[in-house]
């Protein structure tokens, strides 16, 4: 691929800390290759910013293959950027090929109250962690793997279960929902953990305290709008909430769904 | 929201279903307003004493659809007082987008349509003859025709999304299906209530 050069303007959210105001800061970043992640953009921006004494712009990351879930912004008004392409991305698997010559690029943090701002485009998301600790786990012991036709799976269900699994717990479906409904990330985890054996014991009571969290950390509720799977990088589709809905909606005639 | 919204699409469907009857002439028409105020149900109920649970009942779900839809709407605002300085639409139909404003115009239209046709209708004696008369008036046909796009839109998200919410969308093509069947009966309920005050306006019916 020949190494295209692009100039282009940067608006970012900066915000020194948690509780001071923010704005939106434009810069221009010349000679961007079109070759580079979104990513390896910043870094070359915080290089010159660094250069010059200012504070570099604060953004979190750890693998940049799309697989941890650390990364994500909001670029040009969908998280992760994927804009209109139909490729769902994180923001690290985006690169620069996607934007022209002379484009203004909009860059802010995921906003949710219930993932508040640490710096710049860097939020908490812990509130996903209190999610999962509430009921995204099972308690059977771990060990030697036992012999794996003991417990047969259908491949329907085991296909679904890990395509649910996939969720890397980025955030995206929170950042993009109007409503800021953690309602894709929890109906990706009842999913994942309620179609396998494993999880059956605790199916109807993990649930019920899953979304209870949910609600309680303030995420908001769902319309079935759908931005959430389409800002998805893992596409982790709409259904799943169906999903969590019917477990709900069976739990409150489980004995096992009792609290 | 779910229960109360298909309970609410369940009576459109009726009530558009017995508007029809204004097809069949005044007796057929003004025989089944009497029915439904006096006669459904009877004996098991009392003369008139039915359509007074039906009152209540459709009261009931309407002020329960809206006590959920302020309760998601305040949690909303809670949730996400910050919004971007630039967003992008990449899913979410014009009709979803319209679910609450749209429905606060519809509950104010619908106290409107009540004073019409209810409390003070222009013939007490012949609810065909209000009809027939009011909908002679370009401008209520119009007014009409204009409310039920709204409700249409309304419905066609809602119906959608309630069974989402009861837990239908099980894949990729049940979503499809929703979504057509969602489209089907917003169309009917748009055609089966406009068709009534269009004819009139034409001459078709009354004349
Ligand atoms: C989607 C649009 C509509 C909605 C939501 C709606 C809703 C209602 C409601 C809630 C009532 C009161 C029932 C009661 O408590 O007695 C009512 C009454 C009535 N509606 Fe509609 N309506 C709609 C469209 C229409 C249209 C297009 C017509 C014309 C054919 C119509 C004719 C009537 C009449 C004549 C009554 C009075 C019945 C009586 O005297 O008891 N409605 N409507
Ligand atoms: S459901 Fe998708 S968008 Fe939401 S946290 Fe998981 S991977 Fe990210
Ligand atoms: S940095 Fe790990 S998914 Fe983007």
């Amino acid at each position: 691929m020949s190494d295209t050069k692009i100039n282009i303007t940067l608006r970012i959210w900066r915000q020194p800390k948690a509780t001071s105001p923010g704005k939106l800061v434009t810069y221009p970043v010349n000679g961007v290759s079109t070759d580079m992640s979104f990513l390896e953009m910043l870094d070359m921006l915080n290089e010159e910013l660094t250069v010059k004494g200012e504070e570099p712009v604060a953004f979190d990351h750890d693998c940049r293959e799309g697989i941890c879930g650390m990364c994500g912004v909001v670029i040009n008004g969908t998280p992760h950027g994927r804009g209109s392409s139909p490729v769902p991305t994180t923001t690290c698997q985006l690169h620069m090929r996607n934007f022209k010559d002379g484009d203004v690029i909009t860059v802010e943090p995921w906003r949710a109250r219930p993932f508040p701002i640490i710096k710049d485009l860097v939020v908490d998301r812990s509130a996903f962690d209190k999610i999962i600790q509430a009921g995204g786990y099972i308690s059977v012991n771990t060990g030697a793997a036992p012999e794996a036709h003991a417990a047969p799976v259908p491949k329907i269900k085991a296909d679904r279960s890990f395509d649910a699994a996939t969720c890397i717990g980025c955030g995206a479906c929170v950042a993009a929902c109007p409503n800021s409904s953690g309602m894709l990330f929890t109906a990706a985890k009842i999913t994942h953990l309620g179609l396998l054996p494993q999880g059956q014991p605790e199916r109807y009571l993990r649930v019920k305290k899953m979304i209870g969290e949910h609600d309680a950390l303030g995420f908001g509720g769902c319309q079935n709008l759908g931005e959430c799977a389409a800002a998805c990088p893992k596409s982790i589709p709409l259904d799943v909430i169906s999903q969590l809905n019917r477990d709900l909606i069976k739990s409150m005639f489980k004995r096992d769904g009792k609290k | 929201m779910a229960v109360t919204g298909l309970i609410l699409i369940a009576f459109l469907l009726f009530h558009m279903y017995g508007n029809l009857k204004v097809f069949i002439g005044e007796e057929a028409f003004n025989h089944y307003a009497e029915w439904l105020k006096t006669d459904m149900l009877y004996p098991i109920f009392p003369k008139g004493g039915f359509i007074w649970c039906f009152r209540l009942v459709m009261l009931a779900a309407l002020v329960l659809h809206m006590w959920s839809a302020i309760t998601l709407w305040l949690r909303a605002k809670k949730a996400n007082p910050d919004s971007y300085a630039v967003k992008k639409r990449l899913e979410r139909t014009y009709s979803s987008s319209m679910m609450r404003w749209g429905g606060i115009i519809l509950a104010g239209f619908l106290v409107f349509h009540l004073y019409q046709f209810t409390i003070a209708p222009r013939d007490p004696a012949s609810p065909y003859n209000s009809v027939v008369t009011d909908f002679s008036q370009w401008y209520f046909v119009l007014f009409y025709a204009l409310w039920l796009i709204a409700v249409c839109m309304h419905v066609r998200h809602g119906f959608w999304s309630a069974f989402a919410t009861l837990g239908a969308n099980t894949s990729e093509e049940s979503h499809m299906v929703l979504n057509a069947l969602a489209w089907i009966v917003a169309l009917l309920i748009y055609i089966g209530f406009i068709l009534p005050p269009v004819c009139i306006l034409f001459g078709l019916i009354g004349a």
